[in-house]
């Protein structure tokens, strides 16, 4: 018997590392890598309470984060590969203008 | 009393944890990548740990496996380097370790002190992969329909965004702006 906090509280360290990476990071793919670690943390919480409650559909919308997270994932390192065509940089200082 | 549930959520929970402060640490991007795939490993025998074992397989195959494949590849494709430390990435470290510390720790706080003393037990959620499909097949039928058509866009997409633009030469040194 683990107490439901505990879940919790892994998930909101997970989130809070993924927030401060994004923060911190300069490099454009550590960054899209802490929004990755800010989804599993949300995730962690999904199942979490579903199993503290017994439902099902906490694990639907875990699929669904999944989903939106893959689609994400393709159209975002496209957009890198993109920006580093055209400025030949990933540092995100250096990406400053709204133009490509 | 100390259960094996207890042991093993914190085992995997430690991982998590290390490899989370690992990617804050690292200054190469792919070894920031490797952490974030004993995150995602950990957190599927998290999942085990709960009993969802569909979301665990999921984790592994999906987020672990494709996703991550799909990063290591960018990461090769664009030779990335060490990142370097800038002015800006010094303000943010002055001013995001401390809020992250402080917001964790209020999270934490609250979270201990006020979601009661609900438990919950090793396997704990019903239901084999089955019921999930019948429920993903009938209850979240239109969502998972509109999905694939975010797949369908997400690939089409991509493919653009990262097609090599045709070259005509009269654009072609202007487009290319440095500061």
């Amino acid at each position: 018997m683990v107490p439901l906090s505990y879940y919790l509280v892994l998930s909101g360290i997970l989130f809070a590392c993924g927030v401060t990476g994004f923060l911190i990071k300069r490099n454009i793919i550590a960054i899209f890598m802490s929004i990755e670690l800010m989804l599993n943390g949300v995730n962690l919480s999904f199942v979490a309470f579903a199993a503290h409650w017994h439902v099902l559909a906490g694990q639907i919308f875990v699929f669904f984060v999944m989903v939106v997270a893959a689609a994400e994932a393709a159209v975002g390192l496209a957009i890198i590969i993109a920006v580093y065509r055209t400025r030949e940089t990933l540092n995100v200082d250096q990406v400053n203008l709204l133009k490509l | 009393m100390i259960s094996v549930h207890l042991i093993l959520f914190l085992a995997f929970g430690a991982v998590c944890v290390a490899g989370a402060v690992n990617l804050l640490v690292q200054r190469h991007p792919i070894n920031s990548a490797l952490s974030l795939i004993a995150v995602m490993a950990a957190l599927a025998g998290e999942y085990l740990l709960l009993g969802a074992e569909f979301v665990a397989a999921l984790q592994v195959i999906v987020y672990a496996g494709a996703i991550m494949v799909l990063f290591v590849f960018v990461i090769m494709l664009l030779n990335a380097g060490v990142e370097d430390r800038t002015q800006g990435s010094r303000v943010a470290i002055v001013f995001g370790i401390p809020g992250m510390l402080i917001g964790s720790v209020l999270v934490a706080w609250v979270v201990l002190r006020h979601s009661g003393t609900g438990d919950v037990e090793i396997g704990a959620l019903p239901g084999p992969p089955k019921t999930i499909g019948d429920m993903l097949f009938h209850e979240f039928l239109l969502p998972f329909e509109i999905t694939s058509i975010l797949i369908l866009v997400a690939i089409m997409g991509a493919v653009v965004l990262a097609s090599k633009p045709p070259s005509s030469p009269a654009e072609a040194p202007t487009q290319k702006v440095k500061d």
